[in-house]
């Protein structure tokens, strides 16, 4: 799941589960998660 | 409120104790007589359990009366931060959602503690479920710094590291997750060690990460820390002592030799890692860090600089993994009783809710990669060494702070110099190096080879005398 799909999905079910305070840290958590899949320790199926 | 260096340090008291100048129970009366007098302000404790610390110390004296001596903490009040459990009273976390609880049994530290003939004056207060750095967030009210009633005492275990700096226990026993034992104890003027992952039993405690969290205890000298370490590894051979990295030890046993010995300061070598743990300091906080050092370089300690290269993944390593670590053992509270939760700390609790498990699985292959750094970083020397915090005790209520004319999560802040050493295991521990110039004690963190908590130790007792 792309950081954009999953930051859509998040702030909608934050919506819907009627907490608006968390959407904020969820894109805080999506800035965190890029920097995180961005890191060069990561590994890649085709290397 | 008194200053932490004219207190009795445990070293001293037991001295006086089998000298006959002092007893268990009116040094019992001395801690409980400053709770009273300061905790209204201080708001340090959640429960005094005065009546029971009086009871343990007569029983204390009259042991000794009889030949009996249960070895350097006998008749030492000591407070428990009150997220470990302490058999018949709650253990709250400092929330809401534990209200009806009582423990059943004492943590295996607790009863450690006990076994060493401690005398346990109460149960301190923390940042709630200790899942912050601040001890704002407390079902009980803040917690408040004896330096300056308008700052943050640092958390999460900021109760018990007050406890000590104001003279209300000789030690305590803390938490450490991210920095809940160096932060509070850098940002209050005293000693707090966070051993080794797996070093000591994490049972009987309300765990924030099962995978991070570390016991350990904040004293006023290096000595006494060491003291409170030895009672918390228990009195017989662990048959199960997992380290870091999972490694076991079988069948290990302690030695319980008489006194820690400090390696010979000069010799001694030391690394800083200025890039990221020095980018980013307050300007008396790295004035405070730069004279530790050279007053180490005088003592003969040598002093070069060191890589950790994945430094900067950190904090993204450390946040997917606490808080989904956090969000599994709240989510059925989450849902059952929110309205229990202090709301910051309910709302980051649901936050760990959204972790992916891909993310999860890249956070442990980056906490495999920092632990490598550092071990490489530690390589042909005795320690690291960096500032514990970069920034003095925040006032409370501060959402950011402004370091060096960058505005700064204050969350950030306090947990960047600290939370690395939770992801890999290293042991380490925050020293008092003097203070900045409104009286705020400043922290000097060092950080020692795995699986040798004890060897920082003694390299600890060596640098002490050249920081403050």
């Amino acid at each position: 799941m792309t950081i954009d799909a999953w930051l859509a999905c998040a702030l909608a079910d934050a919506d819907t589960r009627n907490l608006p305070e968390l959407k904020p840290l969820l894109e805080t958590l999506a800035r965190v998660i890029a920097t995180l899949r961005a890191a060069d320790f990561n590994d890649r199926a085709d290397a | 409120m008194p200053d932490a260096r004219d207190l009795l340090t445990i070293e001293s008291f037991g001295r006086k104790l089998r000298a006959g100048e002092v007893t268990a129970q009116a040094i019992t009366e001395q801690c409980l007589h400053r709770i009273e007098t300061d905790n209204p302000q201080l708001n340090a404790f959640i429960r005094v359990m005065a009546d029971e610390a009086r009871a343990q110390a007569a029983a204390a004296d009259r042991e000794l009366a009889a030949g009996v001596d249960r070895g350097p903490l006998h008749g030492v009040p000591i407070s428990i931060k009150d997220l470990l459990d302490v058999r018949g009273v709650p253990t709250t976390a400092a929330s809401r959602v534990r209200d009806n609880h009582i423990a059943g049994r004492d943590a295996p530290t607790v009863a450690h503690l006990r076994q060493a003939g401690a005398v346990l004056v109460g149960k301190t207060n923390l940042h709630e479920f200790a899942f912050g750095t601040t001890n704002e967030e407390s079902a009980f009210g803040p917690a408040r710094n004896p330096h300056d009633l308008s700052r943050s005492p640092g958390g999460s275990s900021g109760g018990s590291a007050i406890s000590v700096a104001t003279g209300m226990a000789l030690a305590t026993v803390g938490t450490d997750t991210g920095g809940s034992i160096r932060i509070p104890a850098a940002a209050c003027g005293i000693v707090g060690l966070k051993p080794g992952f797996g070093e000591i039993s994490t049972a009987g405690v309300v765990p924030l990460s099962r995978t991070l969290d570390h016991v350990g205890p904040l004293a006023r000298s290096v000595t006494d820390a060491w003291l409170v370490y030895r009672a918390l590894l228990g009195p017989v051979t662990v048959a199960s002592a997992y380290l870091s990295s999972g490694d076991q030890v079988p069948g290990r046993t302690f030695q319980k030799p008489e006194a820690l010995v400090p390696v010979p300061a000069g010799g001694l070598r030391l690394g800083v890692p200025r890039a990221y743990f020095c980018e980013r300091l307050d300007d008396e906080i790295r004035s405070r860090f730069e004279e530790s050092l050279d007053r180490l370089r005088a003592g003969g300690v040598r002093v070069d600089e060191v890589e950790i290269a994945h430094a900067p993944d950190t904090a993204p390593i450390y946040l997917a993994l606490v808080l989904a670590d956090a969000a599994a053992y709240h989510a059925a509270t989450l849902d059952a009783m929110p309205e229990r939760y202090t709301p910051a700390v309910r709302i980051r609790l649901e936050m760990g809710r959204y972790v992916l498990g891909e993310d999860y699985a890249r956070a442990l292959k980056g906490r495999d990669v920092l632990r490598r750094d550092v071990d490489a970083a530690l390589a042909g020397r005795d320690a690291i060494v960096l500032p514990t915090l970069p920034i003095a005790a925040p006032p409370l209520g501060a959402a950011t702070m402004n370091v060096g004319g960058r505005d700064e999560p204050v969350r950030n802040l306090m947990l960047r110099q600290t939370q690395l050493f939770n992801l890999t295991g290293h042991p380490a521990i925050s020293l008092p190096c003097g203070t900045t110039t409104a009286g705020l004690p400043c922290g000097l963190q060092l950080v020692g080879v795995r699986k040798q908590t004890e060897s920082l130790l003694r390299i600890a007792l060596a640098c002490e005398p050249y920081l403050t």
